[in-house]
């Protein structure tokens, strides 16, 4: 690894000092697991690396006042597999937590990792999406909170400047009559990285479909909502037919390039399975 | 790039070293600790060989910095057996001639100690799910499986 200098800030205060004292590269370390490799192999070499791992802050995970859940962006992907406030009401979460590397990584990896790193890939991306949750970002201006499904601009790009960090993810309450899920497709079952992954969040009222979110991974440079299949679900009773047209127009939201895990084709096959698969589970388990 | 002091715990034994900002906790635990148990193999968290336990967790100690330890807890291969008798699930990979080349068996004997820790009696599945991050040049899993199995019941019989 090439030579750097290290940071160890304590809080979030410090760490926007250190970002605004180094415009021309400090990179944000929280578990690392997408940081050093690409610093091993030297696809980054920055002069400066500030570990996160002393800022208490961002490795909370607590309710919302009012409901809803907060959690910091340097709580690990084994912790929201793991932590009973998230795998019941936030179960896609948890199952895209579970889903990450191995346990050893797992209990590296964090969420606010997952997302800043923002290959398309990236598997907490579209059940957070799915839930509404808004990124707090930290900046020398002070607070900002912006949509999830507004914070990536491309592959491996987001809205976060570089004297900005990402502070926490709040996730709305999706209440008793909604349920998700998180499926991706690959070649084998650990380790890997989604040929395509999708997340669906259905809230019911009155035998309805009051609110539907899908979003899609690794079908497009971002990840992405397929706002039209929403749209033919709510209002309406979720039949199996009605799955099966909505998955149909989550195809059309997915722009999947080839590459060596699969053509674009198959992408846009998986996408119409898996959204199938997780629209009817998200809708057993709003029913349950 | 001055060396800083990394103050933790490493095998219950309070450690003050002095590391430098790039070093990896496993290149310090090797090199500067002369712990060789754990080891590199992929060097990016993909085979488990570098396993250890950071506040009984069990992490790849090649993605962390050495300086992420400070004032936190960690347990390699060489801390696995407290009492000078081997822990159970050595001498059960002992006993089953698990180890072939070796290299992976200080990792694995690491994830499968987190997996008992977390639970006693673990079924099958849960077993491979929690040494799925291991991998076996000598792809020797089944005696893995046979010995971590045995090492939960008796461990489990031990208590229950």
């Amino acid at each position: 690894m090439r030579r750097f200098d290290l940071a160890v800030p304590q809080s979030v205060d410090d760490c926007l000092k250190v970002l605004a004292g180094n415009p021309s590269g400090a990179k944000l370390l929280a578990g690392g697991t997408d940081l050093l490799p690409q610093m091993k192999n030297g696809l980054l070499k920055p002069a400066w690396v500030v570990d996160l791992s002393g800022v208490a802050e961002l490795r909370t995970l607590r309710t919302a006042d009012g409901g809803g859940l907060r959690i910091g962006a340097a709580v690990t992907a084994r912790e929201l597999e793991l932590d009973k406030r998230v795998t019941g009401r936030y179960a896609a979460v948890a199952e895209s937590g579970a889903l990450v590397g191995s346990v050893q990584v797992r209990n590296l990896a964090t969420v606010g990792g997952n997302l800043c790193n923002a290959a398309p890939s990236a598997d907490m991306a579209p059940p957070l999406i799915a839930l509404d949750a808004v990124a707090v970002i930290a900046g020398p201006k002070g607070r900002r909170r912006v949509p999830l499904a507004e914070f990536f601009t491309g592959a491996r790009r987001t809205v976060l400047g570089a004297d900005e960090l990402l502070v926490e993810l709040v996730v709305p309450d999706p209440g008793a009559r909604s349920g998700g899920q998180y499926l991706r497709h690959t070649p084998r079952r650990e380790l890997d990285i989604a040929v395509v992954g999708v997340a669906s969040q259905l809230t019911l009222a009155d035998g309805k479909c009051a609110k539907a979110r899908i979003a899609l991974a690794a079908v497009a440079p971002t990840p992405v909502r397929a706002t039209a299949a929403e749209r033919a679900l709510e209002g309406q009773a979720v039949t199996p037919e009605l799955i099966e047209r909505a998955a149909g127009l989550a195809v059309d939201a997915a722009k999947p390039i080839a590459d060596q895990r699969g053509s674009v084709e198959f992408r846009r096959h998986l996408t119409r399975v898996l959204t199938r698969r997780t629209l009817t589970t998200a809708l057993a388990r709003a029913s349950a | 790039m001055k060396k800083q002091v990394l103050n933790c715990t490493v095998n219950d034994e309070a450690v003050e070293v002095l590391v430098k900002p790039y070093t990896t906790l496993l290149d310090a635990l090797r090199e500067d600790l002369g712990l060789t148990g754990p080891k590199e193999g992929c060097g990016t968290g993909d085979c488990g060989a570098c396993t250890i336990h950071l506040d009984g967790k069990p992490v790849a100690s090649c993605l962390m910095l050495a300086m992420q330890a400070r004032g936190r807890s960690v347990r390699t291969i060489e801390g696995l057996a407290k009492t000078g008798t081997l822990h159970p699930l050595q001498d059960a990979f002992v006993r089953h001639g698990v180890p072939q080349c070796g290299f992976c068996i200080p990792g694995v004997l690491m994830a499968a100690a987190a997996v008992l820790a977390e639970n006693p009696k673990p079924t099958e599945q849960e077993i491979r799910y929690g040494i799925a991050g291991n991998l076996c040049r000598c792809t020797g899993y089944t005696k893995m499986l046979t010995a971590i199995t045995e090492a939960a019941g008796a461990a489990a019989r031990r208590e229950g």
